[in-house]
């Protein structure tokens, strides 16, 4: 594969979307924790659960914050690397992420200054709504951003417009219940509740470990895996419903994962374990499951999942109609208001397989021009590289059921042995930590490697989305971010570390003395000394 | 589903531009006090105390301020998709420059503060500097940039393509007038800064502040009545020509485009438009006496009608025109021909007419929560809960 502008922008938006979603699952997660926590502080009234939301707060907020920030680059990078992208769905893809803004961002960004800064100006039940209203919104953030993505996958609910160049809405309703995009919701949320509950449980493991924050650590641990143990199961079931999804919307992305190069017939085996070879088009010391991969692809013993190589045959009758869609669009494009019916009703006929015409772009600048030879190539091209998808999903999905075992494990000891856990469980705990941002990044790579050769899957070829931005150009902003991100990596986990090792601050106890004071300042807010608190 | 016909496309058109309007000036009239606090930092502030003061006074609100950036990105995005298209890639590494600043400054606003160490400290403090001032600049410089036009053009199925090598398309952003659209927009987020430090802040930060800042209010002044001149007798305008459609598809080379003398020619043909460049004018003295008369409040109005002028006076001088094209003016991105479809623009507004008042109106009761200075005592008191 030579190396040009598209894999260097494909580089960099790669890089900053998984750093970016570094963050982003532990601020789906750890907003939800905390505003639990809270709860239980306003309704038992008792200083250890307000000690408990403040600690995990904090660690909230240095997180947050650089979710936010690398959030920025993901908003306007479809201009400025990918913009023939932008042109083309920006009337179906942008609308998401306009919402996003409207409907949730807005939220999550406004309370949670009011989190920090409010707990002296505010009611105990004020604040609490506030930090609910911080999680909602962060929660709806990912809604809006995974039906964005859902229509990248399958793009539902759009048709392409031959006078604007583009492709235009038809249907709001089918892009918001796009199936894809409501599982793939539930599916990231899961994963970023599975990653909180991880996170609070490995950090208070550390504690129990060391003897520090016993009360602290007890309690949150009980949190981390009530939580946890939903979530855990959640993300799995949720992730075999994306699997049986995809077998509509994305037959090569499943065979792919599958590494199954044949049509299986029905029920199709699942490939527990082995060595995919792409050149040879086959998969090395196989181990099959029987059956299983029917039941979760199709939910039936009866009907097939089709292989690679019948639908590399399927992708070059379907170029082959591509042609005759850009064809008859040359000439309706030239008539410009006086198209020849008979041109467009050519030009509807086959319109849902413009896009892999457009795949032979890459061999020829008029897709008409092309031999049959490009064709077949073409064709070949809408294969995935199948060895890391294969190899991806496989450590994701052990990694899923690992977190099941160790909540279901913990949520027994903290209901059932009086919250006793023996040491070699809180060593896992801790050594724990990476693994569900290990799982949750090698879900993302599976949907989106898997995706390609497309970036609108059947619709928009990668190489077609590109800006028309010299090497230079790319190459300096990818540095850039590389040497920008990994600072503030740095200075985000050593910050996290400090405050972790920190533990909470001492609080006061709520004295009625306290709360007569409390009282006293709300009621009179603007004389007030305003954020005196007691001291942290 | 035929319910976007209700409002017809060309009305729609207008009225998304109208809220393009809107979001840059939300983000102007409040992430803009940000970025002039910031940019003013080292100025009013001198000791680590002072310096918490001023950044706590934006402390709690910068975040959602910060989403009016964010929204700004996805409104254009879903509402002028050509338009999201060319600029960002056109600007490109203009655009990076400013998306480091926004991605630093968070981190710095949050870090700051959570080391005793001076130098951590210092650095952060130059970096909410940097992160403050050099985005004010540019923002003026890409709308000096847009005022002239840019140089690009669309190919038959509408791929973007610029002139110039990629050196001289991010050095070829900083030419004399464009500078000057810097200087205006800097100046004024300065100013505005300095108007919202005077509320919040009491002592030497207030007193600084005011005097700073009723300075900025005069370079403000005097840079946008300079840019105005220059307008009117250096800078080329254009117009479309022909018949053509309001409620067409959009696409930009369903139109014919040529240069004209001057944008000017808008003032003769929409008199009313005036009224934007004298609220600007008007708004930028009267916060230049506000600050030295010492008045608070309303010295933050009039600093925010200042803003307000000077915004919708670019967008209504340039009306139909969004982001003229300088080397192919036929390619030139016009509020008739690079709109998302009917459908799309009628479902955000719908949206946008749910959710904007519920913006306003908790924004609004953030801002009534937090009222009040922000004091030494406040921070000393708070060490480890405040920034």
């Amino acid at each position: 594969m030579e190396f040009g502008i598209v894999e260097l922008s494909r580089l960099q938006f790669a890089m900053t979307a998984m750093y970016h979603f570094l963050f982003v699952p532990l601020t789906l997660g750890l907003s939800i924790v905390v505003a639990i926590m809270e709860t239980v502080y306003v309704m038992t009234n008792r200083p250890i659960w307000r000690q408990m939301t403040k600690f995990w707060g904090t660690l909230f907020g240095i997180n947050f914050v650089l979710g936010v920030a690398t959030g920025i680059t993901m908003e306007f990078q479809f201009g400025m690397n990918w913009s023939y992208y932008s042109h083309y769905v920006g009337d179906i893809f942008g609308a998401p992420l306009a919402i996003e803004g409207l409907m949730a961002f807005f939220l999550e960004a406004t309370f949670v200054g009011l989190f920090f800064f409010g707990w002296d100006k505010l009611s105990k039940v004020a604040h609490l709504t506030v930090a609910w209203l911080v999680a909602i919104g962060s929660n709806f953030s990912a809604l809006w951003i995974l039906i964005a993505n859902g229509w990248m996958q399958n793009p539902v609910g759009a048709q392409f417009n031959p006078m604007t160049m583009r492709m235009e809405m038809t249907d709001f309703y089918e892009v918001l219940f796009n199936e894809v995009a409501q599982a793939k919701f539930v599916h990231t949320v899961s994963a970023g509740y599975v990653t909180a509950s991880v996170f609070v449980l490995g950090v208070s493991a550390w504690y129990l470990l060391r003897g520090r924050h016993i009360e602290l650590a007890r309690r949150s641990i009980t949190v981390a895996a009530a939580f946890g143990l939903a979530s855990a199961f959640s993300v799995v079931l949720l992730g075999d419903e994306s699997g049986y999804s995809a077998t509509h919307s994305q037959k090569m992305k499943l065979a792919a994962i599958e590494g199954m190069w044949e049509t299986e017939p029905a029920p199709a085996s699942f490939t527990a374990f082995g060595f995919p070879d792409q050149e040879a088009r086959t998969t090395h010391y196989a181990i099959h499951i029987p059956y299983v991969m029917g039941l979760i692809g199709t939910r039936s013993l009866t009907t097939s999942i089709p292989g690679i190589e019948e639908l590399e045959n399927q992708a070059e009758t379907r170029i082959k109609s591509g042609l005759i869609a850009y064809d008859a669009l040359m000439h309706i494009r030239e008539a410009r208001d006086n198209a020849d019916p008979s041109e467009t009703a050519r030009f509807e006929a086959h319109s849902a397989d413009l896009g892999f015409a457009f795949l032979l772009r890459k061999y020829v600048d008029d897709p008409r021009q092309a031999t049959p030879e490009q064709i077949v190539q073409a064709a070949n091209d809408t294969i995935p590289t199948v060895w890391p998808l294969f190899w991806a999903f496989r450590i994701m999905v052990a990694l899923g059921f690992g977190f099941i075992a160790t909540m279901l494990y913990f949520f027994y000891r903290a209901s059932f042995k009086g919250m006793n856990f023996p040491r070699p469980a809180l060593h896992l705990a801790v050594w724990m930590i990476p693994a569900p941002w290990i799982a949750a990044e090698l879900g993302w790579f599976v949907a989106e490697f898997g995706r390609q050769p497309w970036t609108v899957d059947g619709v928009l070829p990668t190489a077609m989305s590109v800006s028309a931005l010299s090497m230079t150009e790319v190459a300096l902003t990818l540095a850039g971010f590389v040497i920008f991100y990994t600072v503030l990596f740095i200075i985000e986990m050593g910050l996290m570390l400090k405050y972790i090792r920190k533990g909470p601050f001492q609080d006061v106890e709520e004295t009625d003395a306290w709360v007569i004071r409390h009282t006293e300042r709300l009621a009179g807010r603007r004389n007030a000394d305003a954020i005196a608190m007691p001291a942290e | 589903m035929i319910l976007h016909t209700l409002i017809d496309y060309d009305i729609l058109r207008v009225i998304w531009w109208g809220l393009l309007g809107v979001l840059l000036i939300g983000f102007a009239l409040t992430d803009g006090f940000d970025m002039g606090v910031g940019a003013l930092l080292p100025f009013v502030a001198k000791t680590d105390v002072e310096r918490r003061v001023a950044i706590n006074t934006v402390g709690p609100v910068w975040e959602g301020n910060q989403v009016w950036f964010i929204l700004g990105g996805g409104a254009i995005f879903a509402a002028w998709p050509p338009l999201y298209a060319v600029s960002f890639s056109g600007f490109y590494l203009a655009m990076f420059v400013i998306l480091a600043a926004f991605i630093v400054r968070p981190v710095a606003f949050k870090y700051r503060s959570k080391r005793d160490d001076t130098r951590w400290r210092t650095s952060w403090d130059w970096a909410l500097f940097a992160s403050g001032a050099i985005p004010a600049l540019l923002f003026g410089v890409a709308v000096g940039n847009v005022i002239q036009g840019v140089p690009f053009h669309f190919t038959d199925d509408l791929h973007t393509i610029y002139e110039g090598a990629w050196y001289t398309k991010f050095i070829g952003l900083l030419d004399p007038f464009s500078l000057l659209a810097g200087v205006v927009s800097l100046s004024m987020l300065v100013m505005h800064g300095g108007a919202w430090l005077t509320l919040k802040a009491e002592g030497e930060v207030q007193d600084r502040a005011r005097r700073f800042g009723s300075i900025a209010a005069l370079v403000a002044v005097a840079a946008y009545v300079l840019a105005g001149v220059w307008m009117a007798v250096g800078i080329e305008g254009y117009r479309i020509v022909g018949d053509y459609l309001t409620a067409g598809p959009s696409n930009p080379l369903h139109f014919e485009v040529e240069k004209t003398a001057s944008w000017f020619t808008a003032y003769s043909d929409r008199p009313w438009i005036a009224i934007a460049p004298i609220m600007g004018i008007a708004g930028g003295l009267l916060t230049f006496l506000g600050l030295r008369a010492g008045r608070e409040v309303s010295t933050l109005l009039v600093s925010k009608m200042a803003i307000l002028g000077v915004i919708s006076s670019v967008g209504l001088t340039m009306f139909p025109f969004i982001m003229p094209s300088s080397s192919d003016p036929q390619s030139s991105l016009t509020v008739w021909n690079s709109s998302s479809s009917h459908m799309t623009l009628f479902i955000m507004l719908v949206v946008t007419v749910i959710f904007m008042p519920m913006i306003l109106a908790y924004t609004a009761w953030v801002y009534k929560v937090l009222w009040g200075k922000v004091t030494e005592a406040d921070v000393t008191d708070n060490s480890h809960s405040v920034y």
